[in-house]
């Protein structure tokens, strides 16, 4: 008899979600946690005396709408607010475009900078939408399994038919074309303005290492377009307390359904009886049972950490190897102790603008620049940041009067060229400073305190191979029935009794609880 | 362009009729007179020295590397002390062989491959996530084989090692005319001799050494003709002849397992989990689909078949690689197989082939029959199943 039906490893949010379905399924489940709290990527941490900060993952408007209703987290105190600011994006020339929930604002805004493209952006978002919609159908299916593609593969491939029939023939033939595109050509074929273009193009390259140039980034797009709360191509919104405060939700929605969280109960490996899992060793030596095994942590971590690659076929630890990580984004955060004057605002006391994120990266090219010097090993001297300073809507973050700001710097690749980072820490750090600096220039007086997390930080302090947050980089090449690995794209790892339900396996990262949503699905398929 | 190997400024010297063929990329003699039969009798009877620097060479170090080594090895690789060379085959996850060669344990943690074929990305995939480096020095190396009745005496005179002491299939580190050179007791020809490892810059030394001791001991330079001769004799498979690899092949059809290839000795099913074990018990359990024997070809018959046409017997001049149908009866109603490579022997007088055959055919002394062609018309001839190593003398081991 085992100890539980199922054992979850890891208590982050795909984790948690995939134990909520399990246990409301009548499963006996838990989640074994290393860390003293639950969370994972999406924690909300004190980085300095005083000052939260959600410290990896941001983006809490990605959360799944189905995951949100389906396990009625508003009922277990998910509340996450939606703003009326998108993005905020300041021009070195003082100007600013603003992109609003509401199209007609942002139509507004746009005219500023080109009036062909303010009539053209309702339409653009007319023409996307079915196909974000499209992406969003693809999303909470289970992928075919299709370790090499023939004919007679198709009739496995019939679950993706649904979401794509919707589109109807001449959008079915658009989407084609898009998703492998480049999303600057995308955006070139209905824009003028760099500005507006760049505004959009930040989602084209959100947890990847490309650049909007790269193709493919016009799928990476659609996905998070897909993902979005806004209708947009990008999230907007937050919950008081930061990321934590989500994960927190789902915990306790998990525990109300009856899941047992361990925490502090880090797993050493998973025990294989007979080539199937059958349980887990702990650190502490002790070994917990179960019929089902379900890992959230990475794939490669998965196959290589927890399990003997040597005991898996090499066609598969090849897969697993070929996996692109490749994490290339810094989190810097930063206690401040007044709210940061940003020159385009010039003295306007509306601050709603900020609410959403603050992108620094005034045009689509600037982003391709920063990504250009990635491409060969390098920092980016200018960076394309993204900034958040959640105490504009939550105050309880930092002191009283003080703010806390997140930033998310690309690009910062895992290994640099010429090897270690050592030295060059504190010259990225400046030059995020600096960039920061043209836009708001008082802004370094007022640093308390800083946290910088660089990829390799991201790895070390959240078990994130080369600090990637997506457990493998959200890229075309990796999606649908690539991912994790082809052949084994339906949540059942290569081993008897072992399932994924990370961000390793489909649809991917961000904090959505779709995989761990469809994880869950197919398990209940086929464990008893 | 192909790439001169550490000892081409002496080959190219020696090398008369400017025979040579590609072996991985490198120029490698066939010949170096004009005819191979004084190289062929120089290792029966003397000693051949090969270049043998093309070969794939890679160091395997860290606290895994026999972990690594085992898991992608059909043999136990975990037996094998330091100081000791094991011959293996390796394989695909369906049991098909990949490529075979020599594992040398240097050091606790620290082994030394040799491959006929390109390894490293395998190497690599089946060391991903353990504690190992892998490092190719195929083009740091130069490798010499010395082989043959005479090898032992010609090296003793250029090293102070006392190769009395070094037992078949053992590899120490001396000096060979003063230069640092790797001594491995162990070679493709199934006679006394040894293998040579050195860097590439100090390998021109090494082959003049041996060189100046060439009258006195019978050394001589050797090509790729006179090597497939002896390894045949030898009974020895060889890739791309008896087998294809299995990352290689183009059709299922063309892959083989080690027990198709009369490997059995080096598969261990026994031991710790590697890639292909699954598959392998599975055949086991199942019984293999072919084998790979030694046959003979009986000469007299062929002789009188000759006689027919008015002609004296004709014999192969040298070694052929090639397919050659092999049948139950003379009437050739039933195939069972084919030869896949053969040679006259001159010092043993038999006409010997390698060949993959149907188990039921395949117990010593059945009799089969080969096809042949004289002046292009087809025969059978009649054969039997014998023992391999066609050619096993005892100096080998002793």
């Amino acid at each position: 008899m085992s100890d539980y039906d199922v054992i979850i490893i890891g208590a982050g949010h795909n984790g948690l979600v995939a134990a909520n379905y399990l246990a409301k399924a009548g499963r006996k489940v838990a989640v074994l946690e290393k860390k003293s709290d639950v969370g994972g990527a999406a924690v909300s941490e004190e980085f300095a005396p005083g000052f939260k900060a959600s410290t990896c993952a941001g983006g809490a408007g990605y959360l799944s709408q189905t995951v949100i209703k389906e396990l009625k987290l508003v009922e277990h105190g998910l509340a996450i607010e939606p703003r009326d600011a998108v993005a905020f994006v300041p021009q070195p020339n003082g100007s600013h475009l603003t992109v609003w929930r509401d199209t007609e604002r942002t139509v507004g805004e746009i005219a500023k900078f080109s009036t062909s493209d303010a009539e053209a952006y309702p339409r653009f978002l007319a023409a996307l939408r079915p196909m974000a919609e499209a992406v969003r159908g693809l999303l909470e299916i289970t992928p075919p399994d299709l370790p090499q593609v023939g004919w007679s593969d198709f009739p496995s491939a019939r679950t993706m038919a649904g979401p794509m029939r919707k589109l109807g023939r001449k959008n079915f033939n658009q989407f084609l074309k898009t998703l492998p595109m480049p999303s600057a050509d995308l955006l070139q074929e209905w824009f003028e303005s760099d500005v507006l273009m760049g505004a959009i193009a930040a989602s084209a390259v959100r947890d990847i290492t490309w650049g909007p140039r790269e193709s493919g980034t016009a799928y990476t797009l659609l996905y998070n377009w897909a993902l979005s709360n806004t209708g947009l191509f990008r999230s907007s919104g937050g919950m008081r307390g930061g990321m934590g405060a989500i994960t927190g939700a789902i915990a306790t929605a998990a525990r109300s359904a009856g899941v047992e969280i361990l925490t502090d109960c880090a797993v050493a490996n998973i025990v294989l009886e007979a080539g199937r899992a059958t349980g887990v060793r702990l650190g502490n030596g002790e070994t917990l049972s179960a019929a089902t095994i379900v890992s959230s942590a990475d794939p490669r971590t998965t196959f290589t950490e927890l399990l003997d690659p040597g005991l898996l076929d090499l066609s598969v630890v090849r897969n697993v190897r070929n996996i692109k990580y490749r994490g290339s984004a810094a989190k810097i955060h930063l206690a401040l102790g007044a709210l940061p004057e940003f020159t385009a605002l010039a003295g306007d006391k509306d601050t709603s603008p900020l609410e959403g994120t603050i992108q620094i990266a005034p045009n689509m090219m600037y982003i391709q620049r920063a990504y250009d010097c990635t491409k060969y090993g390098d920092y980016s001297p200018h960076p394309y940041l993204d900034i958040e300073i959640p105490t504009l809507t939550d105050p309880d973050l930092a002191p009283s009067g003080q703010h806390v700001m997140s930033i998310t710097a690309k690009y910062a690749p895992y290994q640099l060229r010429n090897g270690s980072w050592e030295g060059h820490r504190e010259a990225f750090v400046d030059a995020v400073l600096s960039t920061l600096g043209e836009y708001a220039p008082k802004l370094r007086d007022s640093i308390l305190h800083k946290e910088v997390l660089l990829p390799g930080d991201l790895e070390a302090r959240f078990g994130l191979p080369e600090g990637n947050g997506s457990h493998g980089e959200m890229t075309l090449d990796q999606f649908l029935h690539m991912r994790p690995l082809p052949g084994y794209a339906q949540y059942k790892a290569p081993v008897e009794g072992l399932y994924l339900c990370g961000a390793g396996a489909h649809p991917g990262g961000g904090v959505t609880g779709l995989p761990g949503h469809n994880a869950a699905r197919e398990i209940l398929k086929h464990a008893k | 362009m192909l790439k001169p190997t550490p000892f081409h400024e002496r080959t190219s010297q020696l090398c008369e009729g400017e025979s040579w063929q590609d072996w991985s990329g490198y120029l490698s003699a066939n010949a170096y007179e004009l005819d191979h039969s004084h190289e062929y009798y120089s290792v029966r009877t003397g000693c051949g020295m090969f270049d043998i620097s093309p070969l794939y060479k890679y160091h395997v170090r860290g606290r895994d590397a026999m972990t690594l080594l085992n898991r992608m090895s059909t043999r136990n690789v975990a037996k094998c002390r330091v100081g000791q060379i094991v011959y293996t085959a390796w394989c695909d996850d369906d049991g098909h062989i990949v490529d075979d060669g020599t594992i040398a344990r240097l050091g606790d943690d620290f082994f030394r491959l040799t491959t006929a074929m390109s390894l490293l990305y395998w190497l690599e995939d089946v060391g991903f996530g353990m504690d190992v480096q892998i490092e190719e020095v195929s083009e740091e190396q130069g490798a010499l084989a010395i082989q043959g009745p005479t090898s032992r005496q010609v090296l003793q005179q250029l090293t102070s090692a006392n190769l009395d002491d070094l037992k078949y299939f053992r590899i120490i580190e001396d000096k060979v005319a003063g230069v640092p050179v790797r001594i491995a007791r162990n070679g493709y020809t199934g006679d006394l001799g040894y293998e040579l490892f050195m860097d590439a810059n100090d390998s021109l030394p090494v082959w003049d050494a041996l060189m100046e001791k060439s009258d006195e001991y019978k050394l001589r330079p050797a090509g790729h003709i006179a090597l497939d001769m002896v390894r045949i004799e030898a009974g020895l498979v060889l890739i791309d002849a008896e087998f294809i690899s299995a990352t290689h092949a183009m059709y299922p059809i063309q892959r083989s397992t080690p027990f198709e290839l009369g490997l059995d000795w080096v598969v261990n099913l026994k031991k710790d989990h590697f890639i292909g074990q699954r598959a392998l018990r599975e055949e086991v359990a199942r019984g293999r689909a072919w084998t790979t024997v030694g046959i003979q070809v009986d000469v007299v018959a062929l002789e009188a078949l000759y006689a027919r046409f008015g002609m004296p017997l004709m014999l192969p001049y040298h070694s052929w690689i090639d397919a050659i149908p092999l049948y139950a009866d003379a009437g050739k109603k039933k195939q069972i197989g084919k030869a896949t490579s053969g040679t006259w022997s001159p010092v043993m007088k038999r006409y010997v082939a390698l060949a993959r055959l149907k188990p039921e055919h395949a117990k010593l002394g059945s009799g089969l029959h080969i096809e042949m062609t004289i002046e292009g018309q087809r025969f059978t001839v009649p054969a039997h199943v014998v023992e391999t190593p066609f050619f096993d003398p005892p100096r080998k081991r002793a």
